[in-house]
């Protein structure tokens, strides 16, 4: 399979303190990557160098070998990719329904039919109840779901999901869980996600990539990640066996 | 053109620009505590030069031996006004605060043109016409009088704030909001003494002011935006920037009249604050603001 | 269909509502005196002028306390040209337009290639608009402080022209109304549009909808020079109704202010807000200045407290006690207690 997403050598510092140093990594299409290590590790800020909010210092990235880095997030996502936020942005204004409009509204300059582009993606989330409440309005899970929504409503070729799971309860974390594998699954969709529930983590992951001060100190398939010494040493402190 | 009127227009402009200072140092207090921007600045001081001319016309006060008792009533002035109204729409985004404060404006200027009409007012002092000479530089009396004034009110403004318990108190809350009220300082009533204290500035500047400028009630916005321009380029937030750029506005305003023409030194000063609001928003001496 | 589109999600009260004061206005010149009339002008254009401003802030989210400017140069470019080039005002008001939405490109950019916002922002349009004040104020070929003329004949009151904007008292109500109508079925025309939804989406969080794919610098742009272009439609009207400019008068800050006033009252980010905001203030204003000058009249209030300082304090007020008690304005209020909208939209 093709490497969708290929993440080379990037680095940025902010103001003499180096947060993401030499980090490569690649995703290939239809795979679901998770991003994991402890917290300051430097995961939302390779989120962020990938979807345009950050220009990195250096390093380069690749959407479907064409040269992404540097460029807004306006244009990210019309490249193709998608990302929610750790900390939920909605459009508290809008509703439910026109949150979704929004990112529908990439696909098509008709609003009718991104309208209806959005009414589906709802469904698919199990928002459809909720379409005409204002997102202000919405607890927390639901949130979740409708930026995943608006995200997916963009049309991409891949999906970042930064803790989409942190903070729900276990039911609503399988939910969740559930819900982005039928979307892989049934839809071919590319996702990268950073994680700390590691339920989530080993249920969906065909692979991960494990990063610590910035720098990446393991990657491969979720059985050989667990039993790698330097990431349980990072996650438990060294000599640990 | 020659180095004696220059020399003149740059001696003329520093004193003014010290009493520019003055009022802007109210602007900055005001923002670097409590994060407001009085865009209410120039009416206020007008309505400090009214008082001034009252106390002129009745009592036949020099306006500069009026300046405590302006300053007072400006104070409390403006702490009512932080503690009654400003408060209330602290939560809400900060161009509702812009907006209420620019009404103000609205309301105390057409106050003052229903009190007192629409034309040109001023003093006239004893000194008003004679000067002092300082080697090749010839200084109006009224002038370097005001000037010194000023100088001795933002100085004792300046000590306050440095060495006083109310005033390391109030810097505390500029510092860390959260902190002060955690440790316990009264975070409403600081703020409402911080406005009072900005309040009090522009009375001071106003009640000096009088001596150079006539009064009218149209003339606060073109005082607001002079405000703006020195505490903008001095750094909001700066005290040391306000004196700074005010006399570096002062000088630039003389300057431009003799070189240029004096009808264009507004205009300077606002090209100047165009390029500062494009190049170095936090200005020289101030803090980076979002 | 388009009507449909329009104000489908106005309950029967709203459009009731809409429909009978549309009737009024419309029937206004035959049933009013020609004071009446005159205010009524002054109302719709200070609609007018409003739902132009709300444009840059109640969409693109920013402040403009310089509106004044965009007025300024689309009534100064249209009577230079009519007065010295014998340009008709329907050709020279493409000029206007393109004048203001220029001067609106080069702030709004240098706005945003310069990440200025808020009060900031606000700031930058006093300074451009006082500097061109100035400008104007020294440019002799426009007339400079001495102001510029537009000739006014002995038969310009009267017919029909719309081509030289001259004719009835009438005419010039009938037109300021069609602009007003026309800014608010644009505005709701754009609101329903993609437009519309990415203002929106800017407006509630820039970071999120640059994330789905909205382009933020050009969708505020053209909210920016839509605004400025409207208001240099305004500035047209203007300069061929008062057939007079001065500097001071056009360009001063207090114009710039006298714009928000409505559409903060009314209510910001909403299409009908500026309107009703002008209805209400406007009215109230003279009814104020016609009672301090009757109360003169009877010796019970000195003859020489001034009448617009009077009307000047009591707008302050108004704007103060919006901002206190209800900040979203009145149109969002009045729309929830008649119930004039459909949820979800509420309002607009």
């Amino acid at each position: 399979m093709a490497a969708l997403l290929e993440v080379s050598r990037l680095g940025k510092s902010f103001r003499g303190v180096r947060a993401v140093t030499d980090v490569s990594f690649a995703v290939a299409e239809r795979e679901i990557v998770s991003l994991i290590g402890p917290n300051g590790a430097g995961k939302t800020t390779v989120f962020n160098l990938i979807a345009g909010v950050l220009r990195p210092d250096t390093g380069r990235v690749r959407l479907a070998s064409r040269d992404i880095t540097g460029l807004r997030p306006d244009q990210i996502c019309a490249a193709g990719i998608a990302r929610t936020f750790q900390l939920v942005k909605p459009f508290p204004e809008l509703t439910v329904l026109e949150n979704v409009v929004v990112g529908a509204l990439r696909g098509t300059p008709d609003v009718a039919e991104a309208r209806a582009a959005a009414r589906r993606l709802l469904d698919v989330v199990e928002l459809g109840e909720q379409a005409d409440v204002p997102a202000a309005h919405l607890t927390l899970p639901d949130r979740k779901r409708l930026e995943v929504a608006r995200a997916l409503a963009t049309g991409p070729k891949l999906l970042l999901l930064d803790e989409v799971v942190a903070g729900l309860r276990p039911t609503e974390a399988d939910r969740m869980v559930r819900a982005l594998r039928r979307l892989h699954d049934e839809a071919g969709l590319t996702i990268l996600l950073i994680e700390h529930v590691m339920r989530a983590v080993m249920a969906l992951s065909d692979h991960i990539v494990v990063l610590h001060h910035g720098e990446k100190i393991s990657e491969g398939t979720p059985e050989h990640v667990v039993r790698d010494p330097a990431v349980l040493g990072c996650y438990l402190g060294q000599g640990v066996r | 053109m020659n180095l004696e009127t220059v020399a003149n227009a740059l001696a003329s402009g520093l004193l003014t620009g010290l009493v520019y200072g003055l009022s802007a140092l109210g602007l900055s207090v005001i923002f670097g505590v409590i994060r407001i921007v009085n865009f209410a600045h120039g009416e206020m001081m007008v309505v400090g030069m009214f008082i001034a001319l009252v106390l002129f016309r009745r009592l036949g006060f020099d306006p500069l031996l009026s300046v405590p008792v302006v300053a007072a009533v400006m104070f409390a002035f403006g702490y009512a006004l932080q503690h009654v109204i400003i408060r209330r729409v602290a939560h809400l985004p900060d161009y509702m605060q812009f907006l209420l404060l620019a009404a103000l404006g609205l309301i105390l200027a057409s106050g003052s043109l229903v009190i007192f009409g629409p034309d040109a007012q001023g003093v006239q002092v004893a000194y008003a016409t004679d000067s002092v000479a300082l080697g090749m530089l010839v200084v109006d009396k009224p002038r370097l009088y005001a000037a010194a004034v000023a100088l001795v009110v933002a100085t004792v403004l300046l000590v306050f704030f440095k060495y006083s318990a109310t005033g390391r108190a109030i810097r505390a809350c500029a510092d860390n909001y959260l902190g002060a009220k955690i440790v316990g300082l009264n975070v409403d009533r600081l703020y409402a003494l911080t406005f009072g204290v900005g309040a009090a500035c522009l009375g001071a500047a106003g009640c000096i002011i009088l001596l150079l400028v006539d009064v009218h009630p149209y003339l606060g916005p073109a005082y607001t935006l002079l405000g703006f321009v020195i505490v903008i380029i001095g750094g909001l937030g700066s005290l040391y920037g306000a004196l700074l750029g005010g006399m570096l506005i002062g000088v630039s305003e003389a300057l431009a009249a003799v070189v240029i023409q004096p009808s264009l030194k507004t205009a300077v000063s606002f090209g100047l604050l165009i390029l500062v609001l494009l190049l170095r928003p936090q200005g020289l001496l101030g803090r980076a603001v979002q | 269909m388009m009507l449909e589109r329009l104000f489908g999600d106005l309950t029967t009260a709203g459009r009731a509502t809409l429909g009978a004061f549309l009737a009024i206005l419309l029937a206004l010149p035959f049933v009013a005196s020609s004071y009446v009339n005159t205010v009524a002008i002054i109302c719709l254009y200070l609609a007018f002028l409003g739902q132009a401003w709300n444009l840059m802030f109640g969409f693109a989210g920013l402040l403009s306390v310089g509106h004044a400017l965009f007025v300024g140069l689309g009534a100064y470019t249209s009577a230079y040209l009519f007065v010295r080039h014998q340009v008709p005002p329907v050709i020279g008001i493409l000029a206007s337009v393109a004048l203001a939405g220029t001067a609106a490109a080069l702030i709004g950019s240098l706005a945003f290639r310069f990440a200025i916002g808020g009060v900031y922002f606000a700031l930058l349009t006093i300074a451009f608009a006082e500097f061109t004040r100035i400008l104007v104020d020294h440019a002799k070929f426009l007339g400079g402080t001495e102001g510029l003329f537009l000739p006014v004949g002995a038969t310009s009151r009267q017919g029909i022209d719309l081509i030289h904007i001259r004719g009835w008292p009438a005419m010039y109500y009938y037109l300021i109304l069609a602009l007003c109508l026309g800014a608010l079925l644009l505005c709701r025309l754009l609101l329903a549009s993609r437009m519309g939804f990415y203002w929106r989406a800017i407006r509630d969080n820039p970071d999120a909808a640059a994330a789905a794919g909205v382009p933020i610098f050009r969708y505020r742009m053209y909210a920016v020079m839509i605004s400025a272009a409207l208001a240099g439609i305004a500035g047209v009207f203007y300069a061929f109704y008062y057939n007079n400019l001065f500097p001071e008068q056009v360009f001063g800050i207090e114009r710039s202010v006298e714009v928000t006033l409505a559409p903060i009252v009314g209510g910001v980010g909403t299409a009908f807000g500026p309107i009703l905001g002008a209805f209400v203030l406007t009215p109230l204003g003279e009814s104020l200045s016609a009672l301090v000058r009757w109360l003169q009249a009877q010796g019970i209030i000195a003859k020489q407290v001034r009448v617009d300082g009077v009307k000047q304090l009591f707008f302050g007020l108004a704007v103060m006690g919006i901002v206190l008690a209800q900040p979203r304005g009145l149109w969002p209020w009045i729309c929830r207690r008649l119930r004039l909208f459909r949820p979800p939209s509420g309002q607009i």
